[in-house]
């Protein structure tokens, strides 16, 4: 596997606090990487710095061979990396149908066009039935759906997303499971931050751990659950203790 | 799409067929300054109704073009049609200059930018010497012989009928032009900028550029209503042209009628402008004010009640009824 995106040695800092230290990893073309790691890791931070939202302090972001560091989050976003964000943005006073079609413009000038992408993406996404609601009516579930439909009408060869997955339930995390492997057979790769690990460690070809800022770890799923360092800073203490009993 | 352009079609229709019912000089002057006004707000609402960023300060484009044709007509007696083009071009190289800067400030800000920049443009037109200053420009009358050819190459008629149908040319361009924007690309991004600016940078939309580019169209369309205004009241001055009594009006109306929507600055305009003249005729100069008291309490209500102005009245009328004639079952969109 060709690697697509390497993050090497990022590092971001607001004033004093060191949000991200020193973070490498890479990712592979049609590979599916999850970010793990406690509340305040810094994950959305490096997601931030990864598409330009945000300048790191210091290290580089090469994609394709070629260095994105510094550039702005439109230019990234047309090169072929597109994010979804961890509190819903949905453009209320429009249907689902036009949030996806804007984002279907990306890549064309004609609206005929856009509309066959955005019909495909509909399709895909399983959102055809609510495509003439206004995304303030919206719930949820159907919201962090268009979210990731908006994100891929833009065509992305990375697609980002953070916890897409937190407040669904069951059944609903199982269809988002479903898309992101359908996305991944479709060849996309997929950058994942999420809290749910019976969502993820199925679906995760690698997995890269941060903890206050750095990255404790990387690797398969099931090397990363049994790492003490990650169990200890992550699953907690108790669970650390269960599992040396076992 | 078809649909839409058929209202339009009728709406234009109606509009060119009103001036055959009536030769009163008093209603023909309220459907040419309704008109006008329209074409306005249809300029405003492209840059605060779609791109979401308020601008007090369309009276400076509107200034602008009306001094840019009155100008080069009183200087060099060129053709006002040329200072029309010329006007738009000057305003929108204006309004490209001081959006650049005021499009990073974000809401209120740039509200308050762009009523500072109309202002310090007043001033700068109030100490000119070369357009008279504070006096204002009376534009030369010709002579009053001129066949009809002479007098629509200068711009000048002595009767109303044919200021009605250039502005309503004028607004029926516009009015095209707006909803072909809306259902296109620009139309699109415009409006993810205005619902989030995050959002739109997330997938490839650069909001700088096409709030630029809204600006620049919305300036455009200004200054042509100011040539065209200039010509036909025949006289401008400074206060009177870049007054925030303008800019007011055209952001009163269009909110009135339906901010974001094509429809909405003829409607507040239909409103707005027969209330306004007819006060003033009635009331004459004691009355000055009476229409913007009423219209203040219009707009009061409208706003607590149905921000989408009257098209959101409408809108919601409608699918109670589409409701109801279904039974109850009737879809939940385009609700909110």
């Amino acid at each position: 596997m060709k690697p697509l995106l390497k993050i090497k040695n990022i590092t971001m800092k607001f004033g004093s606090l060191v949000a991200n230290e020193d973070v490498s990893f890479t990712i592979h073309e049609n590979e599916i990487v999850s970010l793990i790691g406690p509340n305040g890791a810094g994950k959305t931070t490096l997601f931030n710095c990864i598409t330009g939202f945000y300048r790191p302090f210091s290290g580089r972001v090469v994609y394709d061979g070629r260095d994105i560091t510094g550039m702005t989050s439109y230019e990234i976003c047309s090169l072929g990396i597109t994010r979804t964000f961890q509190i819903v943005k949905t453009l209320n006073e429009m249907t689902v149908e036009e949030n996806v079609m804007t984002g279907a413009f990306l890549h064309t000038r004609s609206r005929k066009k856009a509309a066959e992408i955005t019909e495909d993406i509909l399709d895909l996404t399983g959102i055809i039935p609510k495509k003439n609601m206004l995304g303030a009516n919206l719930t949820i579930a159907d919201r962090k759906r268009v979210e990731i439909a908006r994100a891929l009408a833009t065509n992305p060869r990375i697609l980002m997303l953070d916890e897409c997955m937190a407040g669904l339930n069951q059944t609903e995390i199982k269809d988002v499971m479903h898309l992101c492997l359908k996305l991944k057979k479709k060849g996309l790769s997929l950058l994942i931050v999420e809290h749910i690990m019976e969502a993820i460690m199925p679906i995760s070809d690698n997995i890269v751990v941060l903890n206050a800022g750095k990255k404790i770890t990387e690797g398969m799923p099931q090397d990363v659950v049994n790492n003490e360092e990650v169990i200890k800073a992550y699953l907690g203490d108790r669970y650390h203790a269960k599992s040396k009993k076992s | 799409m078809v649909k839409n352009k058929k209202a339009l079609f009728i709406l234009i229709a109606v509009l060119a067929l009103l001036p055959l019912f009536t030769q009163t000089k008093a209603l023909l002057n309220a459907i040419i300054l309704l008109l006008i006004f329209a074409t306005l707000g249809e300029a405003w609402n492209l840059i605060t109704g779609f791109a979401g960023q308020t601008s007090f300060g369309h009276a400076a484009f509107f200034g602008i073009g009306a001094y840019a044709s009155a100008v080069i007509f009183y200087r060099y007696g060129v053709t006002p049609w040329l200072g029309m083009v010329l006007g738009g071009i000057i305003a929108s190289i204006i309004a490209g200059i001081m959006s650049y800067p005021c499009f990073r400030l974000k809401g209120h800000y740039f509200a308050i930018a762009t009523l500072a920049v109309a202002e310090i443009i007043k001033q700068i037109f109030v100490s000119w010497n070369y357009v008279e200053g504070a006096t204002g420009i009376s534009i030369p009358i010709i002579h009053r012989s001129s066949g009809f050819a002479q007098r629509l190459f200068y711009l000048q008629f002595n009767d109303k009928l044919p200021w009605v149908y250039i502005c309503l040319m004028l607004f029926a361009l516009v009015i095209f032009l707006c909803s072909y924007l809306e259902n296109s690309k620009m139309g699109y991004y415009l409006k993810a900028i205005r619902e989030s600016h995050e959002v739109a940078e997330a997938i490839g939309i650069n909001p700088t550029n096409y709030k630029l580019y809204a600006m620049i169209i919305s300036a455009f369309i200004s200054a042509l209503c100011g040539s065209i205004y200039a010509q036909y009241i025949l006289y401008i001055d400074p206060f009177m042209m870049f007054s925030l009594d303008i800019s007011m009006k055209i952001v009163l109306l269009t909110v009135l009628g339906g901010i974001g929507n094509i429809y909405g600055p003829i409607i507040g305009a239909a409103i707005f402008i027969p209330l306004s003249e007819f006060t003033r005729i009635k009331l004459g100069g004691s009355g000055t004010g009476i229409d913007l008291m009423i219209y203040g309490l219009v707009i009061v209500l409208i706003t607590c009640f149905q921000p989408k102005g009257v098209i959101g009245i409408v809108e919601m009328l409608a699918n109670k009824y589409k409701r109801q004639k279904t039974g109850g079952e009737g879809k939940i969109e385009a609700t909110s």
